[in-house]
Formats: C-alpha cells, sequence, structure tokens
C-alpha cells in the first residue's frame, strides 16, 4: 500500500508540477500557516490549495505578502470581484476585493488563481455597528457573489459568523472559498481557529482585519485499484507468500507443550520432596501406595 | 480508562465477529420473521366465470399489479408487479384463457396465462407522443375466428392477435390535435368505428376494416362549442359528450358512418344547473351525470333524446352495467349511511326493479366507497346472484355476498409512505394478557420434544410438532412489553392517509385508523398523510400514560396547501386531537427538547419562510425561548440547486399576532452552478441514532476521533446532463459530486467528485460515515463509496496523562464555530447489483457492529457487514490489522447468497427499509416494505448477550439433576467403599 500511495503521489506530483512550476517548497509554509487544513487530504487538493496564494492585502494592515510566482500565460486573464457584508440584519455594504487570475485550461475548464484579498477597514458607524452585534452575540455576515466572471451570478454566496468568534488581538477571519470553475459554490468563514462556547464579550485590541484566504476545489475520489494494479499486487502476493511467514517465538509455539510438562515437573519435585521427608526410604513401591492409600 | 475498557470490549466484539456469516437454516424460516403479500389499489377487476376453473378476479391496481385473486378466500393466485413506471392503462381478458394488459401510456401489451400467471407474449408498441391510451378486446369471440385485439397509444392505432401477440396492422394517428375517444367494435360486423376528436372542436368518425386496417370511410363534422373531453359511450353507435362550457350533453350518433349531433341544455332537464361532470361507469343506453352534488341518471333514447330517469342526492358509488339473463342489464351502486353501506343492483332499463338490496356494517375507517364492481352468478336456487367486489377510500379491497363481507384485504398496506416503531404497554398486574402460557406438563412437554429433537431421536411427526411449536412460540405475539424489546408495534402510515399498527410478532394488524379532518370543509375531506413523528413518548409515566405519535398530513397535493396535524394514542388508536393548523407545511423538524409532559417540540417551517412551534403552550415556548439562540435549520431547493442555511429571529411581527411564530433570517448559501451541478440527493443521520464509541483505535495503537455531528448534511449532485437515465451520457459528460456540509455555519467539510460516474444516488449516513452507492459511466458497473470523518482537533488528546489529569477537552462544549479540523478517508469498492434503497441496522448503545440493508433491484434485502466498505481496507492487512478485523482490498464488494435477510423471499416493489432497536445490544428489528410487508429480527454479531430461542431448558435441567444424582450416588458409594476398607 505504501508503494502505491508513493506512486500514486509521484505521479500526481508530477502532474501538477508540469503545470505549476515552483510549488513544492512553498506548499510546507501553506501547511504552517493553516495548520491543518487540508493537511492530512490526499494529494491533489494540497496542490491545489497551494495554487490559491493567500495575501492578504498590507495597505495599511498588518499581515504577510506572499507572492507566487509562475508564468503568466497568454490565456490567463484578471478577474475582481467584492465582498460584501451586514451587521445583524443590515444591508449588505463593500467591505473589500478578491482579485484573482483566472487560468483558462485547453480542456475548456477555468480555475482562479493568485487570489489576493484587500479588507477595507471599518469605518466608525461600522465599528459601532460592530460593537452592537458584539454585545448581542449577533451574526456578522458576508458574502460573495456566485460566479467570479459575471458577478454576481446566480446569486450571492452567504457566510455568517458569531461576531464574537472573530476578536482576537485584531480581528482575526479565515475564508475558505470552495470554487467550481469559474463558480464560487461556498464561501466557509469563521476565525481561523476554536471559538469558545460560550461566547465571552469581548472587544478586539486592534480594528484591523488579518485574514487569510484558502481557495478550494474539489478533489477526485480516490480510484479503486484498477486491474492492472491488481496484477501486480498479485505479483506481489506471491512474492510474499514465497516469503516464510515470521518465526513465532518458542512459547508461543510450543506453550501447550510446556505447560503441562511444568505441571509434571513440578508435581514431580513435590513428590521428591514429600519422599525426602519419609524416613523410610528403601522400601518396596508396592508398600508405599498402600500405606498412602491407607492413609487416605 | 473506561473508554479504554470500551474499546477493548468493542475490539472483542468485532473479532468474535470476524467469522460472521449471516444466514439461517432451513427450520428457522418464519420463526421471527414474516411477509405480507398485497397488490394495492384495484383499478380495473376483471371477473372470470370459466365453468370448469375455480372462480376468479383478475384485478389491476395503482402499484402496477396485475393479479388473480381467488375470490372465496380473497387469497392471491398469481401475481406480477410491473416495473415503477410501466403503470397499467387496461386489462381485459381474450380468448377465454388469456389475461391482456395493456401498460406504459399504450406502448406494452402483454398477455398472461390465466390459470398460472406464465407470459405468453409481449409485444412493444410503437409509439410516437403521449396520448391517453385505450385497449379494446373484442367479445364474445368465437373461437374460429381471431378478431384482433385494438389498441390506441402514443399516436397509433394497432391491431394485434390475441393469439401470438404478432401486430397485425397499425394506423397512424399522429395528426396534429386529434385525439381518439372512443373504438367500438360492433360484435359480428369486421368493421371498426375509431371516434376522435379535432382539436376539440371536430368530430371525426373513421370507419377501419378490422381485418386489413384501411380506413373505409371518414366522417368529419365540426361543433361550434367545443368539447371538454368528458365522454361516456353509451350504445355502439352513440356516445354522450359534455361540451366545453359543461353545461350542454351532446349526443353524437355515427351510426352508418354519418355523424349527428344532438345537443340538450342540462338545465332543461334538471332544474338546478351547474358544472356538470359525467360519471365513469358505463351503462347501457344511460348515463350518470353529477351536477350540483346530485348524481342524475340520464336514459337515451333512440334518436337521441335525453330524459332523466332518477336522481339521487346521496353520494354514491356505481359499477358498470352487466348483461344479465333476457336481455337485461344491469348495474350496482353502494351508498353509505351511518356506519352501514348499503348495496343495490338494479336493472338498467327499469330502475325501479331492484335484484338486491342488502346492508352492510361496515368499518368507519375504511371511510367511503371509492370503487364497486360486479359479477353475476347462479344461485342454487337458479335465479341471479350477485357478488360485488368494491374498493373503499383507504384502498382496502372487500368481497360482499349474501350481505356479509365475505373477504377483506387491507391494500392500503402496499402503498406505506412512513413508519416509525413504538413500544408496547407495560405489562401490568389485573391486565388480562392474553392467555398464551399453559400448564407447567405442557412447558416440560414441550421441551422434551425440544430435547428429541436436539438429540436427533425425533420421529417425523414429532419434528413437525416442534416447527409448529417453534413457530407459535408462546410470548410471541403478546400485546405487553416483553423484556428483551422483540415485541414492538409498527406504526405504518399509508398514501391513503390510514395509518396501521402491526405486531411485530406476526404482523396482523393490532388497530387501524383512517385520518379526519377536523374542520369537514368540502376543500379537505380526507386530508392525505404525509409524515410520522413520536410525539410523546413516556419514560417517566410509562405505566400510566400512552404514548403518542403526531400525523402531519395535508389538505391537497399542493405543498402550499393547509396543514393537517392529527395526534393518535399508540396504545388504542384512537384520535386524541386534530386541528387545521392554517398554514402550510414545508418542513417538520422534531427538536431535542420535551416538556414536562414528554411532549417533543416540533418546529413547523412554512411556504413564507416562517416557522411554528408545537405543542403550542406557554412551557414549550419558555423552553423553545431558552434555546431561541441555539435553533438552527436548513432548506434545500432541489430545483434551483441551492441549500439555505436559517437562524431564528424574532416572533412574527405584524401580520399575525402568533407568539408561536417566528420569522427567520438567512445565515449561509450553497450556490451550485446550474449549469453543472443538480441536487440529486441529501441525507442527514437518523436523529436518535446513538452512537457508542467516540474514537476508533488504529492498529499503531493511535486513536481516531470519530467526527460526531448531528448537524452534518450529506448532498450528492450530478451535472444536468447526467440526471437522467443511466447509459444517456458519455462518461466525459457526466461526474458526480458529492459533499459534507455542516447545516448550521454552511462549511463544506468533504467534497469529492466522481468524474464519468452517474446517478442515481442511493446512500445511508450513521455515525461518522456515509456509504452511498452510483453508476460508473467508465468501468460500466456499479459503485459504492465509503466516506469516514474523522475529528482532527481532539487529536491530541490520546495522552493518557492528559486524560487522567483532566487536561482534555473532551467535555468542553463543542461549537460548530470553531473552524473544523476534519480527517476524511474513503474508498471505492465496484458492487454487482443496482440498489433500490440503502439502510443500516442500529441498536440501543450502538456496541454491536453495523450491518449495511440494501434492497436490491430483485427486491431483496441483503445485509452487507459494515466492515467490507471500510476505507482502512488495505491490500496486504498487516498481523495487526488482520486481528482488528481488516479485510484484504478487493476491488468490488462480496455477494454473499446466505446473507440475504429475506431469505427466498422478496419484498415485490422495494420502497424502504426501517431499521429499529431491540433493548437487546446485539439485535435489531428490520421492516421492509413495498407492495409487500416484511419484518425480520436481526442479529449483526449474532446474539452474543442471549441464548437462542431452542435452547434446550429441559436438557440443562436434566443435566444438573443427572449431575447432582450422580454426584450424590457415588458419595454414596464411597462412603461404603471408605466403610468396608475400615473393616477390613
Amino acid at each position: 500500500m505504501a508503494k502505491l500511495t508513493l506512486l500514486l503521489f509521484l505521479f500526481t506530483c508530477f502532474i501538477f508540477s508540469s503545470s505549476f512550476a515552483f510549488q513544492s517548497d512553498e506548499l510546507l509554509v501553506d501547511d504552517d500557516e493553516f495548520g491543518l487544513e487540508g493537511g492530512a487530504k490526499p494529494h491533489s487538493t494540497e496542490l491545489y490549495t497551494s495554487s490559491s496564494s493567500s495575501s492578504p492585502q498590507q495597505q495599511q494592515q498588518t499581515p504577510t505578502i506572499r507572492k507566487r510566482y509562475s508564468d503568466p500565460t497568454d490565456l490567463d486573464s484578471k478577474v475582481q470581484f467584492t465582498l460584501q457584508h451586514a451587521f445583524g440584519d443590515s444591508d449588505f455594504s463593500p467591505a473589500g476585493t478578491f482579485s484573482a487570475r483566472l487560468k483558462s485550461w485547453s480542456h475548456g475548464g477555468k480555475t482562479l488563481t493568485k487570489l489576493r484579498f484587500s479588507r477595507n477597514d471599518f469605518s466608525a458607524e461600522e465599528k459601532d455597528a460592530f460593537k452592537n452585534l458584539l454585545k448581542g452575540d449577533e451574526f456578522y455576515r458576508i458574502r460573495l457573489p456566485s460566479n467570479v466572471i459575471s458577478p454576481p451570478g446566480k446569486e450571492f454566496v452567504i457566510a455568517s459568523v458569531r461576531a464574537r468568534c472573530l476578536p482576537r488581538d485584531g480581528l482575526d477571519e479565515h475564508f475558505i472559498i470552495h470554487m467550481e470553475g469559474a463558480n464560487i459554490l461556498a464561501v466557509s468563514y469563521g476565525s481561523p481557529g476554536a471559538c469558545q462556547y460560550p461566547r465571552q464579550f469581548k472587544l478586539p485590541a486592534k480594528w484591523s482585519f488579518n485574514s487569510h484566504t484558502i481557495l478550494k476545489s474539489s478533489e477526485q475520489a480516490p480510484r479503486t485499484p484498477i486491474f492492472t494494479e491488481e496484477k501486480i499486487i498479485g505479483g506481489e502476493n506471491v512474492e510474499g507468500e514465497v516469503e516464510p511467514p515470521p518465526e513465532r517465538s518458542f512459547w508461543a509455539k510450543y506453550w501447550m507443550y510446556l505447560i503441562p510438562l511444568g505441571l509434571v515437573v513440578m508435581n514431580a519435585v513435590t513428590q521428591v520432596s514429600n519422599m525426602a521427608e519419609e524416613p523410610t526410604g528403601g522400601q518396596a513401591g508396592g508398600s508405599q501406595v498402600q500405606q498412602s492409600a491407607r492413609r487416605r | 480508562m473506561a473508554m479504554a475498557i470500551r474499546v477493548f470490549l468493542l475490539l472483542l466484539i468485532f473479532l468474535s465477529s470476524a467469522i460472521v456469516s449471516f444466514s439461517l437454516y432451513e427450520d428457522q424460516v418464519g420463526l421471527m420473521d414474516w411477509h405480507q403479500r398485497y397488490i394495492g389499489k384495484v383499478k380495473h377487476a376483471v371477473f372470470h366465470t370459466q365453468k370448469t376453473g375455480r372462480k376468479r378476479v383478475i384485478v389491476s391496481t395503482e402499484e402496477n399489479v396485475v393479479a388473480s385473486l381467488d375470490l372465496r378466500l380473497g387469497e392471491i393466485f398469481w401475481r406480477h408487479v410491473l416495473g415503477t413506471k410501466d403503470a397499467i392503462d387496461g386489462v381485459d381478458i381474450a380468448l377465454g384463457k388469456y389475461v391482456i394488459t395493456l401498460s406504459s401510456e399504450g406502448t406494452t401489451l402483454r398477455a398472461w396465462n390465466l390459470p398460472d400467471g406464465q407470459m405468453v407474449w409481449e409485444t412493444s408498441l410503437h409509439s410516437a407522443q403521449h396520448s391517453k391510451s385505450l385497449l379494446s378486446v373484442p367479445t364474445n369471440l368465437k373461437v374460429d375466428k381471431d378478431y384482433p385485439i385494438i389498441v390506441f397509444g402514443g399516436g397509433y392505432l394497432h391491431a394485434v392477435s390475441a393469439i401470438d401477440g404478432e401486430v397485425l396492422w397499425k394506423k397512424d394517428f399522429t395528426e396534429e390535435g386529434f385525439e381518439i375517444q372512443r373504438v367500438l367494435q360492433p360484435p359480428g360486423s369486421s368493421i371498426i368505428y375509431v371516434l376522435g376528436f379535432l382539436n376539440s372542436s371536430e368530430a371525426v368518425v373513421y370507419q377501419i376494416d378490422s381485418k386489413s386496417g384501411e380506413v373505409v370511410a371518414q366522417k368529419s363534422m365540426v361543433f361550434p362549442g367545443g368539447f371538454s373531453g368528458e365522454i361516456s359511450s353509451v350504445s355502439n353507435d352513440k356516445v354522450v359528450v359534455l361540451d366545453s362550457t359543461r353545461s350542454i350533453l351532446v349526443t353524437i350518433g355515427f351510426l352508418d358512418g354519418d355523424i349527428s349531433f344532438q345537443k340538450t341544455q342540462i338545465s332543461d332537464i334538471v332544474e338546478d344547473s351547474g358544472k356538470a361532470e359525467i360519471l365513469s361507469p358505463l351503462l347501457s343506453n344511460m348515463l350518470a351525470v353529477k351536477v350540483n352534488k346530485r348524481t342524475i341518471f340520464v336514459r337515451v333514447g333512440g334518436e337521441g333524446k335525453l330524459e332523466v330517469v332518477d336522481s339521487l342526492s346521496d353520494e354514491i358509488a356505481m359499477s358498470d352495467s352487466l348483461p344479465v339473463a333476457d336481455d337485461q342489464e344491469a348495474f350496482a351502486s353502494v351508498h353509505h349511511e351511518g356506519s352501514k353501506i348499503h348495496l343495490m343492483v338494479k336493472l338498467v332499463n327499469d330502475l325501479d326493479t331492484v335484484l338486491l338490496r342488502e346492508s352492510i356494517q361496515m368499518d368507519q375507517h375504511r371511510g367511503r366507497v371509492h370503487k364497486v364492481f360486479i359479477n353475476n352468478y347462479i344461485r342454487t336456487d337458479r335465479t341471479n346472484g350477485f357478488r360485488a367486489l368494491i374498493v373503499m377510500e383507504d384502498h382496502s379491497l372487500l368481497l360482499l355476498q349474501q350481505g356479509a363481507i365475505v373477504w377483506s384485504r387491507e391494500e392500503g398496506l402496499a402503498s406505506v409512505t412512513d413508519v416509525t416503531t413504538v413500544e408496547l404497554p407495560v405489562a401490568k398486574d389485573g391486565v388480562s394478557v392474553a392467555k398464551v402460557e399453559h400448564t407447567l406438563l405442557e412447558w416440560l412437554k414441550g421441551h422434551m420434544l425440544k430435547l428429541k429433537g436436539s438429540l436427533l431421536l425425533a420421529s417425523p411427526e414429532e419434528v413437525v410438532a416442534i416447527q409448529e411449536l417453534r413457530l407459535k412460540s408462546s410470548g410471541k405475539n403478546k400485546l405487553t412489553r416483553d423484556h428483551n424489546g422483540f415485541r414492538k408495534l409498527i406504526l405504518a402510515l399509508t398514501r391513503a392517509g390510514k395509518l396501521f399498527a402491526l405486531h411485530t410478532g406476526d404482523g396482523r394488524i393490532v388497530w387501524s385508523m383512517l385520518l379526519n379532518s377536523p374542520s369537514k370543509s368540502e376543500a379537505c375531506e380526507r386530508p392525505n398523510g404525509i409524515n410520522l413523528y413520536q410525539w410523546q413518548v413516556p419514560h417517566h409515566h410509562a405505566m400510566d400514560k400512552n404514548p403518542s405519535v403526531l400525523v402531519v398530513g395535508r389538505c391537497g397535493s399542493d405543498s402550499s396547501a393547509p396543514g393537517v396535524l392529527s395526534f393518535v394514542d399508540v396504545y388504542t388508536g384512537k384520535e386524541l386531537s386534530s386541528s387545521d393548523i392554517g398554514h402550510s407545511v414545508v418542513q417538520v423538524m422534531p427538536l431535542p427538547f420535551t416538556d414536562s409532559t414528554e411532549q417533543r417540540l416540533h418546529l413547523i417551517a412554512d411556504t413564507d419562510g416562517h416557522v411554528h412551534l408545537y405543542p403550542k403552550t406557554s412551557e414549550a415556548l419558555s423552553i423553545f425561548q431558552r434555546e431561541f439562540q441555539n435553533v438552527y435549520w436548513y432548506t434545500v431547493g432541489a430545483d434551483d440547486g441551492i441549500i439555505r442555511g436559517h437562524a431564528m429571529k424574532s416572533s412574527c411581527s405584524g401580520e399575525t399576532a402568533d407568539e408561536y411564530c417566528f420569522s427567520t433570517r438567512e445565515l449561509w448559501t450553497v450556490v451550485f452552478p446550474s449549469e453543472s451541478e443538480k441536487i440529486i440527493s441529501t441525507l442527514t443521520r437518523k436523529p436518535n441514532e446513538v452512537v457508542h464509541t467516540q474514537a476508533k483505535v488504529n492498529t499503531d495503537q493511535d486513536l481516531l476521533y470519530k467526527y460526531v455531528s448531528k448537524n452534518l448534511l450529506f448532498v450528492a449532485t450530478v451535472s444536468p446532463k447526467g440526471a437522467g437515465e443511466i447509459g444517456s451520457v458519455t462518461p466525459e459528460e457526466s461526474s458526480l459530486v458529492v459533499y459534507l456540509i455542516d447545516t448550521i455555519t454552511g462549511r463544506i467539510l468533504h467534497r469529492l467528485s466522481h468524474q464519468g460516474c452517474q446517478g442515481p444516488v442511493h446512500a445511508v449516513f450513521s455515525e461518522n460515515w456515509v456509504v452511498y452507492h452510483y453508476f460508473n459511466l467508465r468501468a460500466h458497473k456499479y459503485e459504492v463509496t465509503v466516506v469516514e470523518i474523522y475529528d482532527q482537533s481532539r487529536a491530541e488528546n490520546k495522552n493518557v496523562w492528559k486524560l487522567i489529569l483532566g487536561k482534555h477537552n473532551l467535555t468542553a462544549p463543542i461549537t460548530s464555530y470553531s473552524r473544523p479540523e476534519v480527517l476524511t478517508k474513503s474508498q471505492s469498492y465496484f458492487f454487482a447489483q443496482s440498489v433500490k434503497t440503502i439502510a443500516v441496522t442500529s441498536t440501543t448503545k450502538g456496541i454491536t457492529s453495523k450491518q449495511l440493508l440494501i434492497g436490491t433491484i430483485g427486491d431483496q434485502i441483503l445485509a452487507l457487514d459494515k466492515r467490507f466498505v471500510d476505507p482502512r481496507r488495505t491490500l496486504n492487512p498487516s498481523q495487526a490489522e488482520k486481528e482488528e478485523g481488516i479485510i484484504p482490498l478487493t476491488d468490488s464488494l462480496p455477494i454473499i447468497p446466505q446473507s440475504y435477510v429475506t431469505h427466498s423471499l422478496k419484498v415485490e416493489g422495494l420502497r424502504g427499509i426501517v431499521a429499529a432497536p431491540t433493548k437487546l445490544e446485539s439485535t435489531t428489528h428490520v421492516f421492509a416494505y413495498g407492495v409487500d410487508l416484511f419484518y425480520t429480527r436481526l442479529a449483526p454479531s449474532k446474539t452474543y448477550d442471549s441464548l437462542t430461542d431452542d435452547f434446550s431448558y429441559a436438557l440443562l435441567l436434566i443435566t444438573i439433576v443427572a449431575l447432582v444424582a450422580a454426584i450424590y450416588i457415588t458419595w454414596v458409594l464411597s462412603e461404603k467403599k471408605e466403610l468396608s476398607e475400615k473393616w477390613r
């Protein structure tokens, strides 16, 4: 199995490395930053995930910038779509802009790469609105268009979180955007880590967003071993059978003989010691038996 | 530590079940399973009065069953269940030996041998368009002449030979706007008259030679008013139609190819006018019209003159007319009066002559009479006798003869829509339990017999006696709760809106109840049941309170129709109360809260996006207010491809002053792009499922925590092109995507796409895994995929020291707003069979390993161990993995013939499987429904916690007695010997 997985891994790596040239070392950085997100997933997703860079904008905000270098092809085009937010049941208003490169594949599919996000700061009213949300443990809602080429597409994709989950030092947020070609299926929105329950009222120290973004597209189902593979496996199996089974320990093999033997020995030992106690040692066996029988 | 012990125990169970292959011995059949055969609501009935053969009736039903029933006992001689899309349009008998059925909108014609139901021939007819279909089998055939069967369907008129099903000729009537209404074959003539309407305003009559199919003559005539389409043929050359305003009856005569219209204003013949309706029964020279709820019999005179003969205000059901002696025709009518029904057979020509008048006491819970079919026979005194087959509102089928119900069949049970199980009452002192316990002597005798059987000493007669004894095993059919929880009531709601309580012991109907509309209004006389919910399950007051169920019904088929709630006492079968709730019912959500009387709180969502709380008590409201912030719900829009999550917002503002009504707000959406994905299946876990172990131990002594959340939704989508039949698309065009979505936050936890795969998807969701079945177009095979989801956020709790020192987060409340760290494992396997439904066994504590219950295309249920669909199966499992019970990986799942729980039986038209736990951890009730019902008890890991039914207590007793005696005897002997030794 290990071999198989390795093979699969190498294979996928090979496929993807041809399209994304400089991926493999940056993947680890991604993993570090985003903990376990997709970390234990089969390989294909990781690569997909890494293809999307998450780089919150840096005008006044703290977060890091990471850049991806990949040769832009002529097929690529830039797209922009806005993030809108709402406080409780208020109307949606712009809150930030995502910009990305739309990569068109030869087979007709489209994928987003190089996603960047610039978050607008809260205005004074928005801060007040957010404080109210925090007080009431209400929902902070965001939405994205469901199609990035022709927003808003079919309908907006909405996600929401209890406002009290966001504040840490600053306001930590975490987006996972599930893509299907140029369509956004859903967005998971929330704090990057755990959200304690019961939720405590806490104002953020800094009113700036610390955003993390991940793009995700669907992963392919793992295949049952196909017949060609099974042949290989069959070969392995034969090999394995030729190989002698691992030697079992002496005790494991012969315990059923050893235990009665031990009992017999013990019995004999006590008998001998009993005999030694008997003062009359040299008598005939027959009478001895009689004696013992009588004693009973 | 307790966890570790439990895990160890679980492991033990796994190991002990490693060699289980479920099967049963021949003599165990019927011990704990039962099987009931049904046919469904009867649509057509054809009596067959063969002189030599036994009396039978041929019926076709709404469940697409054609069956031959014994007229004396109501038993099924033979039956055939056609496919779900193969609806029967007509049934008749041809040549006196074949049953002819026309199905699938007039495209399939089949002949079945009358005595044994073997198929004689099958012909598929060419079809070009959707149209209504007609079957015309010539009557009074002379054996030497082969008159063809005339079939119209799909725009073509076919003549088919009754002998071998060969299509003799066909005629194209696919002309635009032309609709064939009647095909008439005057007896003895070789001309067929075909009457049709062109654009509902022009009557066209074709005369066709029945030998060659050539049109001999064609006449047409325009009717200015237009026809409504309701038609009744009154004789061989006349039909009566309603015009499009439904106020004029038009008699169309087409004698000798000439068309003549004769108009009669309905207001001219009856005083009170109104919209008229032609009733379906075919009476000779007469028709029945319904005007203003009155049934009016109109006689058609020789020149097309209409005159009213009789007018009845009761709602009555009528049969077609039937020739009796002396060129007379008779028909039957049934009407209700109180708890009785009155059956009358009258002559058509002379309505005052009543040949038969009977009144029969009828169970109120059968509702009204829907259909009547009559048949005559010669009595012993050589007069005409009549028997009537009636179909009631609850779909039951009854045979009336000589003023009594000869037999009845509960055909409503062929269309079960929802099932739940409830406990029986606790056995109390003073409550007389059915006398089943017998004397000690009999008990001992029985056990001696069993002993003989087990020692292989029994004679054949005794073996039979033993088998009988086991089948009638004493306590099985009592109406009280038993220690093992084997006796239960299965509540089944049928499409007709009737609730049945079936006993698990033998499947008998304990009680049945037809739902009533509380308002008795015109619009909603009989609500149709949608779903069944456990309303009140008393635990604290189990001795003095009866449990009750909630039946949610709806007035009309539209989803915006107002709903009806009905509360039914489970032990007595009486309706406690029912109410018109005044809003529609889209979704019913049982909440995990109960009030002080142990009534469960339910939320009902309506079409306006409001939710309503039930029961409407202040206590329920206060409980709900406490949890107001934590109540979420979701809706699946299968049409627009959007799943929406909602939270409670506030009380309904303004429009209603209803404090139990709440408005909601939208929290999240998942929008599937309409050009690439279409929702075909959604599924959640069963809310009452018990998960015993939260963790799974790996072979390398590692722990994996199951992601056990009740708020997971499984969604399967296919590309819109691939939503059709299997094989209608190429693998490149179709893909299947499955999702696991958290319904609180709308997060997609898992997403997996299967390229080149297609629905239909059948799935089962239990604990932390989903198993789903679909078709792989590339491999041309069905596949089963398993997805298991594990929680990584608790992964660090593996340290024993942390557990001991309490530094773990296992008891911390879990919130969906934390970012989930999940790990999914999945694996696909080929599965050789097509599947109708999948379920999973469930036990009280969830310790016993699970089996998948797969309803196969052959209408059987296959029990497949969950271990076969374990994603951790590897090609060469290590020794440790083998010990854990991991099976080496294969590319397909095995189908072991012995593991069919239905053994040799078939649950025809299988639609659903329900599993419910017994009190005994090892066993589970399994109930499958379709056209048939099937029940059995399963023990997925064998009954490790109880002795088997046929355990011989007598043998045990005898052994103990013998041992004691032996000890005593040897003791005495040794005493004696010792004494003699001492005396020596």
